[in-house]
């Protein structure tokens, strides 16, 4: 397959700090040095290619990108992942061109189209079609392009009835789905999305990831930045983890994943730091472990397999027979809750006193979830003391969920038929018809099954 | 499957016809005003949506296009013209004041409009591609719509009072109209986008632009003709690039006044420097402004 797109050791550098008058007298003090031939006396002295604020870097500075190279094929369907912060957003906006890199090239070879917000440049005074026309030559498509493939636009949005009505009177969803009509319909060689998928209701979600799947069918290539949406992962083909600018991992999407957990959660006291938390302190979960039926560690799980959930912690004040109620709470990357578990419905009780450190563990049994990503809290509280927490963290961990077989006959759903597989049986029954019915069906010339 | 792509080895494979390349600095002169061509489509629909929306959800609607510059005339008429008795060369005062100011709100209009560029579009900007200079180009084309409308309000009351016996003596030199009407778009072009440059660094720009534009139009022969300046002080306003354009348009339709065909040429070499300037700046900040503003 074809590279469309070279990265080659790109570098974006952002500078800190406001543009102030300072700036202003610092500006001039450099060009006049520029000017006079001698060398700049605000020029940055960078040793060693570390990122960030590293002691003896300028800290007026900011790497954001450090030496990012890598191909793209043709056809290829990427996610980008990585912590906030990690360089994935300068990342698209120097494939889109809205910005230029510091230092590197990009190649790139077809049209690129960038969706990294849908709707911009919508006019709420224009009518729908006037916002097809103007968004699709924002997006760089020409006139005669945008007439060929109106109806289709229209089609796909679903608000045929209101063309003509200006945009300001619809509702957001009606936007973003003319804006995702707009963009869908580019039919670029190249398409960039971030964020996109955020919105709209879950029966546009699911169109929008149609579309995607057959554009991606069709050879052209598609880089996502996963925000970690389940629906995406499963697209993406490649993965690539971005960690404080440069890329830590390129390979396929299971092991970007794989990566990306281990690089988050798989090293002890990486809940230790954390702020996000409240509680007295009395008790303070430090890692959250998950493990299979034999015990290992596993830093993805896979559906209908056991799994025990580790809940490792450090008591400080053990506490007299404190009653103690603890749970996990499953929920979806779009925060819907999936379900929450604690001792109290699985019917045991920790009344003991609690040793300095421990560890919790909730065995989930056949694990209904489908192929995602979830996000997993806990609390620890005392009912002997009103409730009060201990401990406890909303969206502690990510759990990811990837194959598995929980119905055993090989069919897994998407996360976009459900966030949740349900153990079920399905039997056929007739209904017994009332006497005179049938009676009736008898002297029918064909039974209602023949037809 | 791909774990291998960037390694050096891959990087040395036979060329492949990049249709884009990106890199951090661009040439000075390499201008990519062809790809303004290709980006033609959004022009017009720039072009478009500004003027559609301008009044839309207005009682008086497209009548906002020529009110505005009919009572400036007016009170312009009343103040330099009665109160201050400035003189209009014999020109019918209204005449003299309303070409005078449609003339240069188009200028103005060019130049702040433009002006605002980056920071007014910073949110587009931001999130899509496309070349920017699309934007000052459809501000320019749109207020010479805007122009085009006044101008004809100005025609029909021109026309009206020469066939009523007044005294002015349209000549040959209309023929410069369209060079003028060029040359003051390229003007408000140039400095908008220099402007708009200077202004994704330091927002003082943004703020000078505003009044400075008023100041400007006091020294630009709008409300007193250039006769009226002792002739040894002349040459300090020919320097200003709008003090020819104002007074040829109003030599070509009224014939009076002291402005001679050099000093235009002048002018217009001026307007060309600035648009060159403004281009280049405006090219230079397009690239990584997002980053600053």
């Amino acid at each position: 397959m074809a590279v469309v797109i070279r990265v080659e050791k790109v570098s974006k550098q952002y500078r800190l700090g406001t543009i102030s008058r300072r700036m202003l007298y610092r500006d001039v003090q450099s060009g006049f040095a520029r000017l006079m031939g001698r060398p700049d006396p605000h020029e940055k002295i960078v040793e060693g290619a570390a990122n960030g604020s590293v002691p003896g870097e300028n800290p007026d500075y900011l790497w954001a990108l450090r030496d990012v190279c890598f191909d793209v094929h043709q056809g290829d369907v990427i996610g980008i992942i990585g912590r906030n912060g990690s360089g994935k957003s300068t990342l698209l906006k120097i494939l889109s061109r809205i910005t230029a890199p510091t230092e590197g090239r990009v190649f790139l070879k077809g049209r690129v189209a960038c969706l990294l917000e849908v709707g911009t440049g919508f006019h709420p005074e224009l009518t729908g079609r006037d916002n097809i026309y103007l968004n699709g030559s924002i997006l760089g498509m020409t006139r005669t392009e945008i007439t060929r493939k109106f109806d289709e636009i229209v089609d796909f949005s679903g608000v045929e009835k209101f063309i003509d009505t200006p945009v300001k009177r619809y509702s957001s969803g009606m936007t973003v789905r003319l804006a995702f009509a707009v963009a869908a319909n580019l039919e670029p060689e190249i398409l960039i999305i971030d964020e996109v998928l955020a919105v709209g209701d879950v029966e546009f979600q699911k169109k929008c990831l149609g579309k995607m799947n057959t554009v991606a069918r069709e050879g052209r290539t598609i880089l996502f930045v996963s925000h970690q949406s389940a629906a995406v992962e499963n697209l993406c083909k490649r993965g690539i983890v971005l960690k404080n600018g440069s890329v830590q991992f390129d390979g396929t999407q299971t092991g970007a994943i794989a990566h990306y957990v281990n690089e988050t959660t798989g090293h002890r006291g990486c809940l230790r730091d954390r702020r996000d938390r409240k509680g007295n302190g009395q008790v303070r979960v430090t890692e959250i472990e998950f493990r299979d039926r034999s015990g290992r560690t596993i830093t993805t799980a896979r559906s209908g397999d056991d799994i025990d959930v580790c809940l490792h912690f450090e008591s400080q004040a053990p506490t007299a027979r404190p009653d103690l109620s603890v749970g996990i709470s499953i929920k979806t990357y779009l925060d819907a809750p999936v379900f929450l578990q604690n001792n109290t419905l699985a019917g045991e009780r920790f009344a003991e006193f609690l040793p300095e450190s421990g560890t919790f563990i909730c065995r989930l049994g056949r694990l209904p979830l489908p192929s995602a990503s979830f996000r997993i809290g806990f609390y620890i509280l005392s009912r002997s003391h009103k409730g009060e927490y201990l401990d406890a963290m909303e969206n502690a961990v990510e759990l990811h969920v990837q194959g598995g077989d929980f119905f055993g006959n090989g069919l897994s759903p998407g996360i976009t038929d459900g966030v949740a597989l349900v153990e079920a049986g399905w039997r056929l029954e007739a209904t017994e018809p009332p006497a005179e019915m049938a009676a009736d069906r008898q002297h029918a010339p064909t039974s209602p099954q023949a037809t | 499957m791909t774990e291998d792509a960037t390694s050096p080895a891959a990087l040395a494979e036979e060329p492949i016809q990049w249709t884009e390349i990106i890199t951090p600095h661009l040439g000075w002169f390499d201008l990519r005003l062809r790809e303004i061509w290709q980006y033609r489509d959004l022009v017009w629909q720039f072009f478009r949506r500004d003027f559609v929306s301008s009044y839309r959800q207005t009682v008086l609607g497209p009548l906002w296009f020529v009110l505005p510059p009919l009572f400036t005339t007016v009170v312009m008429a009343i103040i330099f013209g009665r109160v201050a008795k400035v003189s209009t060369d014999g020109v019918p005062h209204l005449l003299f004041f309303l070409l005078g100011v449609t003339a240069w709100n188009y200028f103005a209009s060019c130049l702040t409009r433009t002006a605002g560029t980056f920071t007014g579009n910073a949110g587009l900007f931001g999130k899509v591609y496309f070349p920017r200079l699309t934007v000052p180009v459809s501000v320019v084309l749109n207020n010479l719509a805007t122009f085009g409308i006044q101008f004809a309000i100005f025609l029909v009351i021109f026309l009206y009072q020469w066939s009523a016996g007044a005294p002015v003596e349209p000549n040959w030199r209309i023929v410069l109209v369209p060079l003028l009407l060029v040359q003051m778009g390229a003007l408000g072009l140039g400095l908008g986008c220099l402007v708009s440059a200077l202004t994704t660094r330091y927002r003082d720009f943004g703020m000078l632009v505003g009044f400075g534009v008023q100041l400007w139009m006091y020294v630009s022969c709008v409300v007193f003709p250039l006769s009226s300046i002792a002739p040894n002080l002349r040459w300090v306003f020919i320097l200003n690039p709008m003090v020819p354009i104002i007074e040829s348009f109003r030599f070509a339709f009224f014939g009076k006044g002291v402005i001679e065909i050099w000093q235009l040429a002048l002018s217009f070499g001026m307007s060309g420097v600035f648009l060159f300037i403004g281009l280049l700046l405006f090219h230079h900040v397009e690239r990584t402004f997002t980053d600053t503003v």
